[in-house]
């Protein structure tokens, strides 16, 4: 479990991350969306020890993360938002260092890396140096490096961002068979399709406060299930509705295209902040 | 232990790249050898002996100071500043202090290696060094202090630009005022004192005059003294660094 208590964090005079109050539950997949600079990767950073909080405490399984806190930091994975191989290493050699750097007995880690290798599809690359594979090979060796040590709780900084959509999909996949091992995750993301599918509670983050913080189904429902939307005056406008027969009612007064659909998460946001975050389904 | 693992991703990285390292490490001091050996070494005497004898000893120490220095300080640097592996260690259960020492070690461990290249390239220019357990003591240990001091310019720097240029202040004034090309006795006396102090310094005194002579063990007490001091500082810095 990770907790933050009144969490702030300061760079001079930018406030990253202010006064963040949250839980995230033991075995519980958790999304942090936010626009670029809200403060997800400081609030990563701060959760890794790799960054100190200004103010306020963070907790792992109950204890304060820092630096030299050994048995702590052994059950937490981390998967940065930009790759953190060893270029120079091969695929295999990236995963054995991992494993003795995590202190994994030498038959347990030999039979990890041939596991990991399958799963991140890079049995057949294994000794090609990691500076010569793509952006999702990368990802995917980083995600398998984390996996090694077994961790329980696993935090991973937009780990699908610049990767495109089968690759995508596929990282989604890799989560969900992490998840069903019971393994606390906690990600950050921009894409709200992300967020919806894969989280069970999401967290917004905008200008490094935590605007709420819910399950998506919850959200939605708040705004209601069902959206109508049309084109008129040169802009798109949004209508909720909380069932479709009450959409298409509303629909018969629309002049012009209209569409009545589901709603989703980024309707959602939209609808709550009244304002456009970023294209398509960005936040 | 952790402690072999870092000491197994080094390796593995020096392994990968033993031949461009290699080369590299042996073509400054061939040149060195070549220029002063050759060029002026037998027509000049310096303290009464030949000026190849008198000048490979300061290259030795002067070549495994730049090896040990510049290895861990650009890599320290490079790996905070741009390939993040350096966060990779941050989060691993890795106390900061076992970090730190193998780094150290690991890099002035490819100090001694270039000067073990040096010590053959001498060989062959049929210039025999003094080489005893106090040679090798006083090599290692200029190797460590060196790697230290890398080591913890490597994490003060942010910039990877500003390397270059401090280590312009740290390396070439160390290079030229430490006797590794002539003597200190040239200097004026406030200036000596100074330049004795600096470790290079005692290096040079030490590998090159032996444990017989006069002031051996201070060459060991100084060094030795700034390894004390230098440590549990880049373990602190490490311990704080981002
Ligand atoms: N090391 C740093 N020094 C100074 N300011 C920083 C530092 N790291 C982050 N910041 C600032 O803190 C704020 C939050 O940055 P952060 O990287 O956490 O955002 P983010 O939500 O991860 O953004 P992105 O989606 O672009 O990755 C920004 O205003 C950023 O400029
Ligand atoms: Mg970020």
């Amino acid at each position: 479990m990770i907790s933050y208590k009144d969490v702030c964090k300061s760079y001079g005079q930018t406030a990253a991350v202010v006064g963040l109050n949250l839980e995230v539950k033991e075995g519980e997949f958790f999304g942090l969306l936010g626009p670029n600079g809200a403060g997800k990767t400081t609030i990563m950073r701060m959760t890794a020890a790799l960054t100190p909080v200004s103010s306020g405490v963070i907790t792992v399984n109950g204890e304060q993360l820092h630096r030299d806190l050994v048995k702590v930091k052994q059950k937490i994975g981390v998967v940065p938002q930009y790759s953190n191989l060893e270029g120079e290493l091969t695929a295999w050699e990236n995963l054995e260092y991992h494993g003795r750097l995590y202190g994994i007995p030498r038959a347990a880690r030999r039979r990890r890396i041939d596991e990991l290798l399958e799963f991140a599809e890079l049995t057949e690359r294994q000794n090609d140096p990691a500076r010569l594979f793509s952006g999702g090979m990368q990802r995917k060796l980083m995600i398998a490096k984390t996996l090694m040590h077994d961790p329980q709780i696993l935090l991973l900084d937009e780990p699908t961002v610049g990767l495109d959509a089968s690759v995508r999909r596929r990282i989604w996949d890799l989560l969900r068979q992490i998840k069903a091992r019971g393994l606390t995750i906690f990600l950050t993301t921009h894409y709200l399709d992300e967020a919806q599918i894969l989280c069970e509670r999401v967290g917004l983050i905008d200008a490094g406060r935590l605007v709420l913080a819910d399950a998506p189904q919850n959200i939605i429902s708040g705004v209601g299930q069902y959206v109508l939307e049309y084109f008129s005056d040169g802009h798109t406008s949004q209508e909720f509705f909380a069932d479709k027969e009450s959409a298409i009612a509303a629909a018969r007064n629309v002049q012009g295209d209209f569409k009545v659909r589901e709603a989703n998460l980024e309707d959602a946001f939209i609808s709550l902040t009244n304002r456009d975050l970023g294209g398509n389904d960005e936040v | 232990m952790r402690f072999s693992a870092i000491i197994w991703k080094e390796w593995m990285v020096f392994k990968s790249r033993i031949v461009s390292t290699t080369l590299a490490a042996i073509i400054g001091p061939l040149l060195y050898l070549v220029a002063f050996g050759w060029g002026i070494g037998s027509a000049v005497m310096v303290d009464g002996i030949s000026y190849t004898a008198f000048v490979i000893p300061g290259i030795v120490a002067l070549n495994s100071m730049t090896t040990s220095y510049n290895w861990v300080a650009n890599d320290i640097n490079l790996s905070r500043i741009y390939a993040k592996t350096f966060e990779a260690v941050m989060v691993a259960p890795i106390k900061m202090s076992t970090y730190s020492s193998a780094r150290i070690l690991t890099s002035a461990l490819r100090g001694v290696y270039s000067a073990v290249l040096i010590i053959l390239i001498a060989f062959a220019f049929q210039v025999w060094l003094p080489i005893d357990w106090y040679f090798l003591l006083v090599l290692v240990l200029n190797c460590l202090v060196f790697a230290v001091i890398g080591f913890i310019i490597g994490l003060l720097v942010d910039s990877h630009a500003d390397m270059a240029k401090i280590s312009n202040f740290v390396i070439v004034p160390m290079s030229f005022l430490c006797g590794t090309f002539f003597p200190l006795e040239k200097f004026p006396g406030f200036l000596r004192v100074f330049f004795e102090l600096l470790p290079l310094t005692q290096a040079v005194k030490g590998m090159r005059d032996g444990f017989a002579a006069e002031g051996s063990l201070i060459v060991i007490l100084v060094l030795g003294i700034y390894m004390l001091v230098l440590t549990p500082i880049a373990i602190k810095l490490c311990q704080r660094s981002e």
